[in-house]
Parts: structure tokens; sequence; C-alpha cells
């Protein structure tokens, strides 16, 4: 069955209406939020739980058990935080910037909600630094919703002081994972920190912090008001609720959307998106999860159900859920190795294996673009992926490795092919 | 990891911008910015006040701003922190100019969500009216930088020029973009999709066609 309308969340996404706050709580954002924190931290926290909410922000991580990782005991002398993650830079993903510059309101209302569960006093959100006009919207609805007695001092009247703060990043897609985000917010390089200690035990300024995708927060309200079998409801088993989906690419009408968990690709691309290019004949290969997950191609995607076990099942992943659909035009080596372009830039330089490893498989990547390599070298790029591959601190090393290993598994004939032909080009 | 070098240390640089110092604006934001953080960790603040700084040194010389090593230094003893570890930040963080840019930094997206949808014809048009990766044209106008992917690739290609980004387009509409900016109008920002609203699929929305009109409040529905 289709999602309708009245069961979305994110109902002003295209911004077609203002996203300020008195537009916000028309459309019921911040109704009687203090009832909703008079169910106490745990009720809460179990709602979520209930729920199935998996975190949005690409690994998948249970919301509601994430958030009872904070201590019980509040100290004042270590305050917990919230750290919202809103540096969105996983190419393909464009979601958050829909929500913080149409919706801002349920994302400072989340941000409320989920650190009263937790125990946190402040919320920082860490938006991307490029994001400027989002970053403007969200620091004018915070002030709305400081002035309206919403957040700050006695939030909502619930006698609880909970504050939000906006941070600006500046251009470092590292800050993304969630301990460099920290050294970030800290005035720092944005260099992931080895782990443990987890944030929930020490994080920002060394005390208690639990890191959470805009998404996942900012759906937590509405999860509290129409219950966690409401959101259960939709999506699979262990994959449940509503996504917003970001197709990128090769269809007739690029698009973000919300839906329904679990809707096959095929149905997410047809209804939404005019189908792909030049019809489904005409499909190569699809990134069904941001860059950082391996594609899949056409034959594999077509009937697979858009979510975590489902993509996980043709040996890929939902992370962001941003869809890069890529048709028969399209020279998939230099797609590939575009992308490995775009994590030799973006290593933070910490670790060997990626600082060196990706500028190298960057290197091996764009020689068999052009065919100008040694078939051998095809294999020894695949060996180097995986001593990169989980030999370093966070997971961009791995990152950078899966899209190489995804284009060598599907797509090693069409190597091949280019290294023969340029060997018999030499040779004329 | 990206290429990246400071301006070098000269006298000159020095007497230009030794004495830099942030005008009142500019410190009433820099205040603002510190208060957001406990007492003690004001070194939170840096990226904010680089972010300042460099935007005077923008509205000084009629450019996007870029970060000469005194600036770096007066932001080093405004929060209280050694320069090396402002330089670091400065340094690692990749929208801090760290040389001299033009008057509009045109900042082309050219990861592959972008790149599928055309990204190489910005580019060329951009190298058409004479700009070059990583420099600035000779009047001083134009910066060309390839950036990596921008979140805008539901409305792919893009390209961000200073503060706005123009997505959905083509040579032309980047052409119309440029040369608005050229003759100091102010073209819209967003999407250049004639009928295109934000990143709805082309042609109207597939759902929440409600809100199109009105503000729909969907509860009465639950």
């Amino acid at each position: 069955m289709a999602l309708a309308d009245k069961d979305r969340i994110f109902t002003n996404l295209y911004g077609y209406q203002p996203w300020n706050l008195s537009a916000a709580k028309k459309r019921g954002d911040w109704d009687n939020t203090k009832a909703i924190l008079a169910k106490g931290r745990d009720a809460i926290i179990q709602e979520i739980k209930d729920s199935g909410l998996r975190g949005r922000g690409g690994a998948g991580f249970p919301t509601g058990m994430k958030w009872s990782f904070m201590p019980k005991e509040y100290r004042p002398d270590r305050p917990g935080f919230l750290v919202i993650n809103a540096d969105e830079s996983e190419p393909g993903s464009c979601k958050d910037r829909e929500i913080i510059r149409h919706d801002p309101h349920k994302l400072i209302e989340g941000a409320l909600v989920a650190g009263f569960a937790m125990g946190a006093r402040a919320a920082y959100i860490y938006i991307r630094g490029e994001y400027i006009r989002e970053a403007e919207t969200l620091f004018a609805a915070v002030q709305e919703a400081y002035d309206a007695g919403l957040i700050g001092k006695n939030a909502c009247k619930s006698g609880y002081d909970f504050d939000v703060f906006v941070h600006r990043g500046a251009g470092a897609y590292i800050c993304g994972e969630e301990t460099a985000m920290i050294e970030s917010l800290e005035g720092k390089k944005g260099q992931p920190r080895l782990k443990p200690p987890f944030p929930a035990g020490a994080g920002l300024y060394g005390c208690p912090t639990t890191v959470n995708n805009v998404e996942s927060i900012a759906v937590a309200p509405t999860i509290m008001r129409r219950s966690a079998g409401w959101f259960a409801s939709f999506g699979r088993e262990n994959n449940k609720g509503t996504k917003l989906f970001q197709i990128s690419g090769h269809v007739e009408k690029p698009c973000v959307v919300e839906e329904e968990m679990s809707i096959p690709f095929s149905e997410l691309i047809e209804k939404h998106c005019g189908g792909i290019r030049g019809g489904r004949d005409n499909l190569l290969a699809v990134i069904p999860g941001g860059s950082s997950v391996p594609l899949v191609p056409a034959a594999e995607i077509w009937d697979a159900p858009m979510d975590f076990d489902g993509l996980k099942a043709v040996g890929s992943g939902l992370g962001t859920a941003a869809v890069i659909v890529m048709d028969k035009s399209t020279d998939i080596v230099r797609a590939i190795a575009r992308l490995s372009y775009f994590y030799k830039h973006e290593s933070c330089g910490q670790c060997t294996p990626c600082r060196e490893g990706t500028g190298w498989m960057w290197r091996v990547m764009e020689r068999l673009r052009t065919g100008d390599a040694d078939v051998s070298e095809i294999d020894m790029l695949q060996q180097v992926t995986k001593q990169v591959e989980g030999h370093t601190i966070c997971a961009l090393g791995d990152a950078a490795a899966w899209p190489i290993q995804g284009l060598i598994k599907h797509f090693r004939p069409e190597i091949e092919r280019r290294i023969a032909e340029n060997v018999r080009e030499a040779a004329e | 990891m990206a290429d990246r070098h400071l301006e070098p240390d000269t006298p000159e640089l020095r007497a230009r911008w030794g004495g830099f110092a942030f005008n009142a604006a500019w410190e009433a934001k820099a205040r603002a910015a510190i208060a957001r953080y406990p007492a003690g960790r004001q070194r939170s603040a840096v990226m904010a006040l680089l972010d300042y700084a460099q935007r005077q040194v923008g509205e000084e010389t009629n450019t996007q701003g870029w970060l000469p090593i005194p600036v770096m230094e007066y932001v080093a003893t405004y929060l209280d922190m050694p320069v090396i570890r402002v330089v670091e930040v400065a340094t690692f963080y990749f929208m801090y100019n760290l040389v001299p840019v033009g008057r509009f930094h045109v900042q082309v997206c050219g990861t592959t969500p972008c790149m599928l949808r055309g990204s190489d014809d910005i580019m060329a048009a951009c190298k058409q009216r004479g700009m070059h990766k990583g420099h600035t044209t000779d009047d001083g106008m134009w910066t060309l930088t390839e950036v990596e992917c921008m979140g805008n690739c539901a409305s792919a290609p893009m390209v961000q020029i200073n503060d706005d980004n123009y997505e959905d387009l083509t040579a032309d509409r980047l052409d119309a973009v440029l040369d608005a900016l050229a003759a100091g109008k102010t073209p819209k920002a967003g999407t250049q999709e004639p009928g295109r609203h934000t990143v709805e699929p082309l042609g109207g929305p597939t759902t929440l066609t409600e809100m199109v009109t009105a503000n729909h409040d969907y509860r009465g529905e639950w």
C-alpha cells in the first residue's frame, strides 16, 4: 500500500509554505510538547525503541538504544550534550538540507524531545559550512523558538532547561563522522578519535554526548504524537518507518521524496521520478545509498526493497538513501574514479592507509579509466582496497574502498575491455 | 588531501593586514559566537571567527575574502589560543581561502551526481568565459574552483557563487547567471529550471499536493 500524505512527516518538504514558527505550528509542530516531555525520559526512549527507528545518517543503529546509553544521573560538572549531525556531505545526499530550510522547527522540537530523553543540557546542531542560506534559516528558527519560550530556561514550561546552539562547519566531509564532529566542535581539525571511549562516555568537552542525524531527530516528535505502533506499521520487520529518499542522476525527474521504507526500487523510480531516462532497459547501475556504498547492477536492483536488509542482500546498503541512478550512457569507470577523487580530497590525513591509499587508488582508477594499465593491476587494486578497508580509525577508508570493490565485482569485463583496446591502439 | 598552501608571509602582507581588527558589526557577531560555548571553551568559536574575519577581509577588498597570516594571528589572540592551532583549522577546512580570491568565487560541483547531470558542460562554460581552475581572472572578478558534493544532488548540476546556490544549470543558464552578476544584478538563487519550485519532481509534486496552495494541516486525517 502506498504511503498517504497524512502519514508523511515532512509535510513542507518542498517549501511551498513558510518555515517560520507560526506556519510550523499550524502544521502541528510544537503542539503541546510539554505533554510529550511529561511522559518522562524512560517512556520516551521506550517509545522510540518500540517504533523501530534506526539512525538515518547511514549506519542504521537503533536510535532509542543509542539514547539509552547516556548516563541516568545528571552531574553538573559533566553535563550531557546532544550533537545533531547536519554535516550532510555524502555525495548524493540532499535531505537534511530540505528539512533545515523548509521544516526547521521539526528539528528544533526533536532536539528538545531527544535531549530531554537522554538527559542532555544542550544540543549543538553542526550544519555543514556550504549550507549558508540554510544556516541563516536555522539560526532564525532557533531564535524564534527561544523568543516563544519553547527552548531555553523552562523549555515549553516543562521545568526543564535546554539550549539549542547552531555551529557552522567550513567544508570538511570527515566532520560527518561523529568523533571528528566533536573535535571540530571543540575548535580543532576534524580528525576522528579512537573509540573507546565512546561519545556516550566521553564526548564533547569530555562529557557524555550522543550524535544523531538530522532526520533521526526530526521524526521523533511525530513518533511521540502518533505512537510507535503507527511508525512501525510502515516498512518490513527491522526496517520500520518512513524515509526521505533522494534520487539523482539519470532519471527523468530527480527529486527528494518521503516514502515508506522497503518500497521497491522500481516503484520509487516510476512513481516519483518519471522512470529511468530512456526507459527501464537503459538502466546500467545504481548506487542506492550515497557514494560510500557499492553499486548494484540494473538487474539486481530493479525489484530490491529499499531498506537496510534489502540492499544488504544485493551487496550494498541503504546508507542515507541517496539513490544515484546511472544509465547506459554513463562512463561507469569514470563515475567511480570521480568518487575515488572525492575520498582522496576528503581524507583527513590521520591514518596512513587512508591518507596514502585514497590517492593511490584514485591514480590507479584514473589509469583504468583510460585503459592505460595492465590487467594484473585490477587484482592489485582490489587487494589494496582490502588493505585500506578496516585498517583506519574511522570508516572513510572503508567508504573509499567499497565503491571500487563494487566496480570490480560487477564491471570487470568493462575495465578489461578498455585495457585491451588501449593495448591494441598502442600496437597499431 | 587537498593541495593547499598559505600566502607567503611578506613585509607587504604585514603592512597591509598587520593592523587587522574586527569592526563593530563583526565584533558583535564574534562575541555572540563565543557565548554559544561553555565558559573557557572559547576555542570552539574559532571556525566562526575565521569565517567572520574572511568576510570582513572580503568587505575591505570587495572580494569573497581570504585569510592572510596576520588575520589568523589576530583570531588566535582574540581566542587566547596558539597561532598554529588557528592555522591548522584554517588549512584543514576547505571554505577558508588561503590566498586572495576574486569578487565572485565560482565553485562548480564536479562530484559524480553533478557529473552525471552534466557538470562537464558547466565547467566548460566557465572556461569559455576565461576562467581557469584555481585561478582568478585578471580583472579580479572571477575565481574558479571545482568543489566536492554540495548536497544539491536532486537539482544537479549546480554552482555555488559566494553565498548562493544556482541549481539545475545548463551552460546557457549559467551564462545568464554570470552575466547578471557581472552587471551588478542579483539573479534568482536556487533552481534555474522554469516551473520548478525546489526539489520536487519537475512538473509538480507527486505527493503533498495540498501543500502547494495552502498550509495544509494533516492532523485532522490522522
